[in-house]
């Protein structure tokens, strides 16, 4: 029980990531009294990524920074229902975020939309493949909003985060075929031209030319040039330091809700942030209809309930569905039943990697990097390539985005190279500055045995159970990476490398908690048409309790192949419209079930 | 400063380190009393402040093994890799403050879900750094501080085979300490000096690495030429 009550405030928001801090600016703009409860440290460029101390693998990189501390709160994690669950002790696999501006200050800045296709992946697949194409134990689901809907807000947020790259198609006209030619049409260009091009990245576009592909420039949210966005917030140009992903930007040039948002939220007095507060659940009344407010812990230990209209669940990803199930709000998911929904859908993403050797010399200076910058080819994204006579469901870009090679975290070596001693060491010298890689970065696809519940066995610092995730690979994920890798070797092999090494999954791979994939987790509380198959509707508003809304990756229906940043924000910024323009004069569900 | 004299236990430690490695003793032996100081200094022999000096001098030895000095570059020992490790005991990385720690464990989870011993890596270099000299005192006699160069690879190989290897500990997995060696060792040969490695920034010259530069904009596009600068250091 709470030991401590705040004043009633208009809208709290649980998180102080991208989605968290877009909803706390639009929702002030509305005229709206809004408390951020953000479970990690007050963080921004200044101190905590000054030059040069933000240069500095061993604590950013190694020693995990700016990322949560698994040492008050993890996950557990299992191949199938009925195993046991074992912890995930060490961050290794992905790095869930931490402190003020989340995953949004220790990102890269690759600055994805999404393609059309995949918000209505089942109806898509199903015109053109046919009913039984999708395999049955594969629960995809269209997602209740269009491209087309959502154009306007992924512009928005393009020009809010400064994004460099070059367009294709402007208003259904070619403007530059040098960008995605399977890009779906945009209203206006990037609001920053593409950034400079690092060595590996051209020589992987002139590659990729060779081998008939369509190479153009990753959309990157890292400034080309200095910037000042819709808020008046100010971005300085990238100069490539290497130090991107994993740390806080000290040129203000890697968009971030530190940089992009929180200079314009700090002029208002409708808004309070407060860090340090972990939230324990979100407070329902008799009805366990409508939400009151949210209990948390405060800095001092204290349990605080904070009153509120409006509770929005801003949360990394799965962390949605793990606050839904603390507070009781919608169904838990039953694989066994298929019933219930909150935890369903839950999905990652994989990847594999081509290193490209070249001879001592060739001066790739793989040190040089921006996070959301490079060159990748969309050829077998999506639906571009025919999928009939594949037989798997889904699709990868394949990219080489070089974001700065640093020497701890591992120096890529040939195969057969030891671990150690005098031959490693002739190795890593040959190899640091002349290698180049890029991945195939695939769509991982929802099934009905994979899903997250709360764990029995294991709890937080917090006495609050862990998120367990029951999740394995499956062969048409793994069908699908292996086709697309096979795409980037015939890249690689025009690269005339010394040696080419190839890292991709075989069949019946363990998911492996100690190798990175990525952090692009989906799902658990998964938007929709259908309440039985969804957490929230297509305004991303509770089915159950209607004045609670859920925002990022979480709420999408099934993976996507891109980035998920992109699609989070931009539906962010559609929930956040329909809340100002249809929910807060008239309170109620916005889509009848 | 005041001198530190040579104990007896010290001094046989001297000894087996020369006769494996005598570039890379001095570097050990004549390390500075912090992690952070600036070079080796003959007066001052490194005190490790978390391991004990026959601890000390056994993970000197395993690291001068995983990177030994050559023409290539400079070797653990000399980048001061085992004072980095020492100093990092001490730190909450050390303490497991960083790891999810909480029961039930279950050591035997097959390897992808990662280490799942209780101990943080404090604890897992005491008791495996004890099991592993005992077991190289088992096979030879003595400790692998006295073993020969071959020896010592031999020995370092079957280590990194880890419970496949002939090496055999009693409690802890040679995998779990081998790995966090590994990881260690190269934190400690390639970090920034002020992090209590590399020092000299010796690595980084090796390799290549401008180190702590981070503003490449002129550089980007000049494709295949060698950078020109010498790395600096954050501090």
């Amino acid at each position: 029980m709470a030991n401590k009550n705040m004043k009633p405030v208009d809208v709290v928001i649980v998180g102080f990531g991208w989605t968290g801090a877009i909803m706390a600016k639009e929702m002030t703009e509305a005229g709206q009294r809004v408390v951020a409860l953000e479970r990690g440290v007050y963080r921004d460029t200044y101190p905590d990524g000054a030059y040069p101390k933000t240069i500095n693998e061993l604590e950013y990189q190694q020693r995990f920074k700016l990322f949560q501390n698994l040492n008050k709160s993890s996950f557990t994690f299992r191949r199938k229902t009925g195993d046991s669950a074992i912890p995930y002790r060490q961050i290794a696999m992905f790095k869930p975020g931490e402190g003020v501006g989340g995953a949004g200050l220790h990102w890269s800045g690759c600055h994805w939309r999404i393609l059309p296709e995949e918000l209505r992946m089942r109806s898509h697949y199903e015109e053109r493949y046919g009913k039984n194409f999708i395999p049955k134990d594969m629960t995809l689901q269209d997602w209740g909003v269009s491209y087309e809907e959502l154009e306007p807000y992924f512009d928005f947020a393009e020009k809010m985060m400064g994004t460099s790259g070059t367009a294709y198609r402007v208003g259904g006209k070619v403007v530059d075929e040098s960008g995605n030619p399977f890009e779906a049409d945009r209203s206006d260009n990037f609001p920053l031209p593409a950034q400079k091009e690092q060595y590996q990245a051209a020589l992987f576009r002139k590659a990729a030319q060779q081998a008939g592909l369509h190479p153009f420039t990753l959309p990157s949210a890292n400034a080309a040039a200095p910037y000042v966005n819709q808020y008046g917030c100010q971005m300085g140009p990238c100069t490539f330091c290497g130090f991107c992903s994993g740390y806080a930007c000290y040129n203000y040039s890697k968009a971030s809700p530190n940089v992009n948002i929180m200079p314009a939220l700090r002029q208002s007095n409708l808004f309070e942030l407060r860090s340090s507060c972990n939230v324990l659940r979100i407070e329902l009344d008799s009805s366990r209809k409508k939400a009151t407010g949210v209990t948390y812990v405060d800095i001092n230990g204290d349990t605080v309930f904070q009153p509120a209209s409006i509770v929005i669940a801003s949360t990394f990803a799965y962390n949605n569905a793990r606050l839904f199930l603390l507070s009781g709000i919608g169904k838990p998911y039953d694989p066994v039943s298929n019933t219930g929904a909150v935890g369903r859908n839950i999905a990652f993403q994989m990847m594999s990697t081509i290193n490209a050797f070249f001879e001592p010399g060739k001066n790739i200076n793989g040190f040089i990097g921006a996070g959301g910058n490079g060159v990748a080819v969309d050829d077998f994204n999506g639906d571009h390539m025919d999928h009939g006579p594949l037989g798997f469901v889904g699709g990868s870009p394949i990219w080489c985005n070089p974001s700065g090679s640093k020497p701890i975290s591992g120096i890529a070596v040939p195969s057969g190279t030891p671990r150690w001693g005098r031959a490693w060491k002739q190795a890593v010298k040959d190899s640091y500055l002349n290698t180049m890689s890029f991945d195939v970065h695939g769509a991982n696809m929802v099934y009905r045995d994979v899903y997250v519940d709360l764990d029995p066995n294991y709890k937080d610092a917090f006495g609050q159970p862990l998120l367990r995730f029951t999740f394995d690979w499956k062969d048409n994920d793994i069908r699908m990476s292996r086709y697309v890798t096979d795409q980037a070797v015939k890249i690689a092999h025009e690269l005339k490398a010394r040696e080419i090494k190839v890292t991709v999954k075989d069949f019946g791979a363990a998911p492996d908690l100690r190798s990175y994939q990525t952090t692009h987790w989906a799902g658990g509380v998964a938007m929709g048409t259908d309440p039985s198959t969804s957490v929230v509707n297509r305004y991303l508003q509770s089915w159950d309790v209607h004045n609670v809304f859920a925002v990022g990756s979480g709420v999408f229906a099934q993976g996507i192949g891109y980035n998920p940043t992109g699609a989070a924000v931009a539906l962010t910024y559609w929930s956040a419209r329909a809340i100002r323009e249809q929910y807060l004069n008239d309170p109620r569900p916005l889509v009848q079930a | 400063m005041k001198k530190i004299s040579i104990s007896p236990d010290r001094r046989r430690f001297l000894r087996g380190a020369l006769t494996a490695a005598p570039v890379a003793a001095l570097a050990v032996t004549a390390g500075s009393l912090t992690a952070k100081a600036e070079g080796p200094s003959p007066d001052q022999p490194y005190q490790p402040s978390f391991f004990n000096r026959d601890e000390f001098a056994l993970l000197s030895a395993l690291a001068d093994t995983l990177i030994p000095a050559d023409d290539t570059g400079p070797g653990a020992l000399q980048a001061g890799v085992p004072e980095f490790i020492d100093a990092q005991m001490n730190t909450p990385y050390g303490q497991g403050q960083l790891w999810y720690m909480q029961g039930p464990f279950t050591p035997d989870a097959p390897p992808e879900f990662g280490y799942q011993l209780p101990y943080p890596p404090r604890e897992l270099y005491k008791k495996g750094l004890a099991e592993f000299d005992a077991a190289i005192r088992q096979q030879y006699g003595h400790g692998y501080v006295e073993l020969n160069t071959q020896q010592r690879e031999k020995m370092m190989a079957e280590f990194e085979k880890g419970e496949q290897g002939s090496l055999k500990m009693a409690t802890i997995p040679p995998s779990a300490l081998f790995n966090l060696l590994l990881q260690n060792v190269h934190e400690g040969y390639f970090c920034d000096p002020t992090d209590g490695g590399n020092r000299g920034m010796g690595s980084w010259k090796m390799i290549g690495f401008p180190g702590a530069r981070a503003d490449y904009y002129d550089w980007v596009d000049q494709y295949g030429k060698s950078y020109p600068l010498p790395p600096i250091s954050r501090g």
